[in-house]
């Protein structure tokens, strides 16, 4: 278990980092982008996190072996939706398959 | 007393109209499956046999984190309270699935308490899993390679990767369903903007490979009892080890198979149709090969590997019949019928809980440092397989005809079935009672075991003194021959280092 020191300096500048995307966040949605707005908020959400995992979590120190979990657990999400996806996107493609929704 | 929620439930469809009254009758079919599931299955193996014989197999003195493992204990007690409040404070009527809207919106009943049980001791099993994943990383004796882990090992270790990876799906789901039921958030219920769909997306992307951390800590113990009894070493060691991490990896890709008369998309039906059958070869391929393993074999039949047998025979009917289920034209005929129940009772009963008794059987001079009376055990294991098919198998033709589950009353013609399936069960009872008499027996009178009363291979044989003191080993050991080298040979499969 060696840890390599980090600067506190890094840690500084990511949880400045993190309070600019917070109010960044605010800031957007109160500006009228359309379904932007939503795109802008998800992003900045996925940037503060990836931040956290690797500076706060220590992941960008970490052995291979935990990097390959982290990801797994990503990928796992990604199953996730990328299958509920599927079928909410071909729901509509058969001829007459709409019969529940009347 | 687990079984008893089934036989009250069976003594009920005795008769036509039943014996209870229709709601009380679905609050025991919900309360036995949320028992069961949650609280009987999930954990079984793993928290038993598996936190036993884990460090003693790969060589350590006790798991990566103990502590850990006492805090999954607790959090499973916190868990099991607030279930059996659940059921005291009155009973939750929505099936072991919570399907929302029902769950979220409509039910009277203790839902949120339940969900509360099934929620928290989540956390149990992740921390299980996470423990078991540590400890075969991290704490294997000098010589013990991933290709000479005892295939009960890589079984634990394919369970604790689903655990890992699908408990907190469900963790999130259920919180969903407490924002809608209290807080009216509209997620599920059509009738607040919410799809009642997405719920069953959610649920079985957790509930699906759940029923694989129900059968591979099973399938890990078979392997271990068929290499012995028939002292050969497993026939395709690497095939066996890998189809664990196979069908926990496939297992997350089907589960839209509980989906198919739900209003999921056609397509999207068809893939998880097609990915179900993939999933049957590392199942398939584990049969085939215990029953390669015990061909030529000098096979015995003590008790472990009679239910060994079992667990072959039966797993393989209700792993058949779930290709049936996966057949997306035979499925709208025979979903939500008895039918389904017969499959699941076939895997989950006549696989998980034989697996469980063998594995019980094989470990207790092990653990206890005692024998048990052979005689009973034989009498016993047999009494269980003929209760259980009695049991289940009528079921099979019930739901072909189209009986329906979750039904407190049925039509006149189905009565000799449903009496046939009722009187099975009671043997069944018989045939659990007499191993818990005889083993608590045996536990305090029976005859000390010597040391290794099988001769079965693997480092928690070697271990001495039997029973294992609290840190197992006084002396690391050294694995220095191939797993399961019941014939002295020194082939040996490479996997990974
Ligand atoms: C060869 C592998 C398997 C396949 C292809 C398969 C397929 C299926 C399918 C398609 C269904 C849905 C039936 C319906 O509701 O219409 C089903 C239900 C079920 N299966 Fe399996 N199955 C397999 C193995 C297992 C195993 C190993 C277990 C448990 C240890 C299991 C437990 C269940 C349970 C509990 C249900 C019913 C859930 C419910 O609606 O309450 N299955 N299976
Ligand atoms: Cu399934």
């Amino acid at each position: 278990m060696t840890h390599q020191v980090v600067p506190v300096r890094a840690y500084v500048a990511v949880f400045l980092a993190l309070i600019i995307l917070t109010i960044t966040t605010v800031v957007v949605s109160r500006i009228e982008l359309g379904e932007y707005n939503f795109i802008v908020a998800i992003t900045i959400a996925v940037i503060k996190a990836v931040l956290v995992i690797l500076f706060f979590m220590h992941v960008k120190q970490s052995s291979s072996m935990t990097k390959l979990f982290v990801g797994a657990g990503f990928f796992w999400m990604a199953i996730l939706l990328v299958f509920i996806l599927s079928d909410y996107f071909s729901r509509g493609w058969l001829p007459g398959a709409t019969w529940w929704r009347s | 007393m687990w079984a008893a929620p089934s036989r009250w439930g069976w003594l009920n469809l005795l008769t036509p109209k039943g014996l209870f009254a229709h709601d009380t009758y679905n609050k025991l079919f919900t309360m036995h499956g949320i028992i069961m599931v949650f609280f009987f299955l999930v954990p079984s193996i793993p928290a038993t046999l598996g936190n036993f014989l884990v460090p003693p197999m790969v060589g350590a003195r006790d798991l990566a984190f103990p502590r850990i493992n006492l805090l999954s204990w607790y959090i499973y007690i916190v868990g099991g309270i607030f279930a059996i409040t659940a059921i005291v404070r009155g009973g939750v009527d929505t099936g072991w699935t919570f399907y929302a809207p029902f769950s979220s919106t409509y039910s009277n009943t203790h839902v949120i308490l339940a969900a509360i049980g099934v929620f928290v001791s989540g956390f149990s099993s992740i921390l299980t899993g996470l423990n078991f994943i540590v400890t075969v990383h991290k704490m294997r004796a000098p010589g013990m390679t991933w290709s000479r882990l005892p295939l009960f090992v890589w079984a634990h270790y394919a369970t604790s990767l689903i655990q890992v990876l699908g408990t907190p799906v469900i963790a999130i789901t259920i919180v969903l369903l407490g924002m809608e039921r209290v807080l009216h958030a509209g997620i599920f219920d059509p009738a607040l903007g919410g799809d009642p769909i997405l719920f069953q997306h959610l649920f079985w992307f957790y509930s699906h490979p759940a029923v694989y951390i129900m059968i591979l800590p099973g399938m890990g113990v078979i392997s271990e009892i068929v290499a012995c009894f028939s002292r050969k070493s497993i026939f395709g060691y690497g095939f066996v080890a890998f189809s664990s991490v196979a069908i926990a990896v496939l297992g997350f890709l089907v589960w839209g198979h509980h989906l198919f008369v739900a209003g999921q998309s056609m397509y999207a039906s068809m893939v998880f149709s097609f990915i179900s059958f993939l999933v049957a070869v590392p199942s398939a391929i584990k049969v085939f090969n215990w029953t390669a393993t015990m061909y030529r074999g000098s096979v015995s039949y003590d008790t472990p590997m009679l239910y060994a047998f079992g667990f072959i025979g039966l797993f393989t009917i209700g792993g058949l019949t779930g290709l049936f289920l996966a057949t997306m034209a035979v499925d709208v005929h025979v979903t939500d019928t008895y039918f389904v129940i017969a499959h699941f009772h076939y895997v989950m009963v006549g696989g998980m809980v034989m697996a469980y008794l063998g594995g019980v059987h094989f470990w207790f001079p092990k653990i206890t440092g005692r024998l048990y009376p052979e005689g009973w055990a034989k009498f016993a294991a047999l009494v269980v397989f003929v209760g259980f098919n009695l049991t289940f198998f009528p079921q099979f033709v019930l739901g072909y005809l189209g009986m329906p589950r979750r039904y407190a009353a049925y039509a006149d013609e189905f009565q000799i079935l449903n009496v046939m399936s009722t009187a099975g069960a009671s043997i069944l009872g018989v045939g659990y009672l007499i191993p818990m008499i005889y083993l608590a027996w045996a536990w305090r009178y029976g005859p000390k075991s010597p040391q290794n009363p099988w001769g079965a291979k693997g480092l928690e044989w070697e271990q001495s003194p039997t029973p294992p003191p609290t840190f197992n080993f006084d002396v690391p050991p050294v694995m220095n021959e191939p797993a399961y080298n019941y014939s002295g040979e020194e082939k040996e499969v490479e996997i990974g280092r």
